[in-house]
């Protein structure tokens, strides 16, 4: 029985690792930029593993090292985290947090970092229990650490900073939409998206991340509106509360596609 | 230079209001998980979300610029190509990434 557990567990060990192999080749060379960041913002470097473990919110600990530079009112540096993690609210929807036990929740939320959030999106995680999930948030956070406390250590000792490693956050990001992209194949969506960043960018230029994804979440559902509306005479139904469906990460996607044929 | 004491209060700050954002959505989105329409959010939005990601880490490059954007427009285009070529993240990042530390290291700008 024991060592029935620890097969289990060693597996969702070493299947966490493969699932986060991609995200660490980004999140490794950030953190050895914001580590060396730290670094040359005159703190000491055992506060990039402390910024990094505790805080654990890459772009506002970038954010957060200026901030605390000019020494900024606490109540200024709350309003800015706020802000900037405001996208936070929508990985709600969908992260898979009925899968893990209570104790390991506080953990798990607290770890729904943007890249967490997208290695369970588009139902990749559907089959995964919930320490194979944890085992994943940990392993995220392990890399993002490590890199800022190698960075802060070497950058101690080089007096230069160095260029480009921050292009890993694009390229990661860019294939994990190209991969969403993949799951559903439905053009309106990113079209949606990009409209919103754009106007977003446009009007909030200081708020550009939030104003994004709000402007994208009514289109989303300015979309359910209107499709609801051209199905509902064909359908005869009103109101889609009360259709039986066991677990939404499962039935969502089959169900939508029958619905849009 | 800013004291430890208050460097520890901004990080316990910055860490309440992020854990708060992360935590406390599952207590009111929980009961609506049936809800039809939270459904299609949740299966509509990561594909816009990461695109908005995406655009958002761009955001300091002026297309006007043109000498200082063509090393992330290569790398952008090589992130790209590779992925839909591979299907490997690794391959993808680790390439696109190298390609712009090489690119932004040798470009004359």
């Amino acid at each position: 029985m024991i060592g029935k557990q620890a097969e289990g567990a060693s597996r969702d060990f070493a299947a966490a690792a493969a699932d986060t192999a991609s995200v660490g080749l980004s999140l490794f060379p950030l953190g050895i930029s914001f580590g060396i960041l730290v670094v040359h913002t005159g703190l000491d470097w055992w506060w990039a593993p402390v910024f990094t473990a505790v805080v654990y919110a890459g772009s506002l600990e970038f954010l957060l090292l200026g901030l605390v530079a000019t020494v900024t009112p606490l109540g200024q540096i709350a309003v800015t985290a706020l802000l900037v993690n405001l996208r936070h609210v929508f990985y709600a929807l969908s992260f898979p947090l009925s899968r893990v036990r209570p104790p390991g929740r506080v953990y798990a939320t607290f770890a729904l970092t943007d890249e967490a959030y997208a290695l369970t999106a588009g139902g990749r995680a559907r089959s995964w229990s919930g320490a194979r999930i944890l085992w994943m948030q940990l392993f995220c956070q392990g890399y993002w650490v490590g890199g800022a406390t190698v960075g802060a250590l070497a950058g101690s000792l080089i007096p230069f900073t160095l260029h480009g490693l921050d292009f890993a956050l694009t390229a990661l990001f860019v294939v994990l939409t190209i991969d969403a992209w993949r799951a559903q194949r439905d053009l309106p969506a990113p079209l949606l998206a990009a409209a919103g960043f754009a106007v977003a960018a446009l009007l909030v230029p200081g708020q550009v991340l939030p104003a994004a994804m709000a402007l994208f979440t009514v289109g989303v559902l300015a979309r359910y509106a209107l499709r609801r509306r051209a199905l509902a005479p064909a359908f005869g139904d009103r109101d889609g509360h009360d259709h039986p469906v066991p677990t939404p990460a499962a039935s969502a996607a089959p169900a939508l596609s029958a619905r849009e044929r | 230079m800013p004291s430890p004491l208050y460097l520890a209060a901004a990080v316990a700050v910055s860490a309440a209001v992020t854990w708060g954002l992360r935590a406390l959505p599952f207590a009111v989105v929980t009961p609506l998980r049936r809800s039809a329409v939270l459904q299609y959010l949740a299966v509509q939005m990561p594909v816009g979300i990461m695109l908005i990601l995406a655009l958002y880490t761009l955001r300091d490059v002026r297309p006007t610029d043109w000498p200082a954007v063509v090393p992330t427009a290569l790398a952008l285009a090589a992130a790209i190509g590779l992925h839909l070529r591979t299907r490997n993240a690794v391959i993808s990042v680790l390439g696109a990434t190298t390609l712009h530390v090489v690119l932004s290291t040798f470009w004359p700008h």
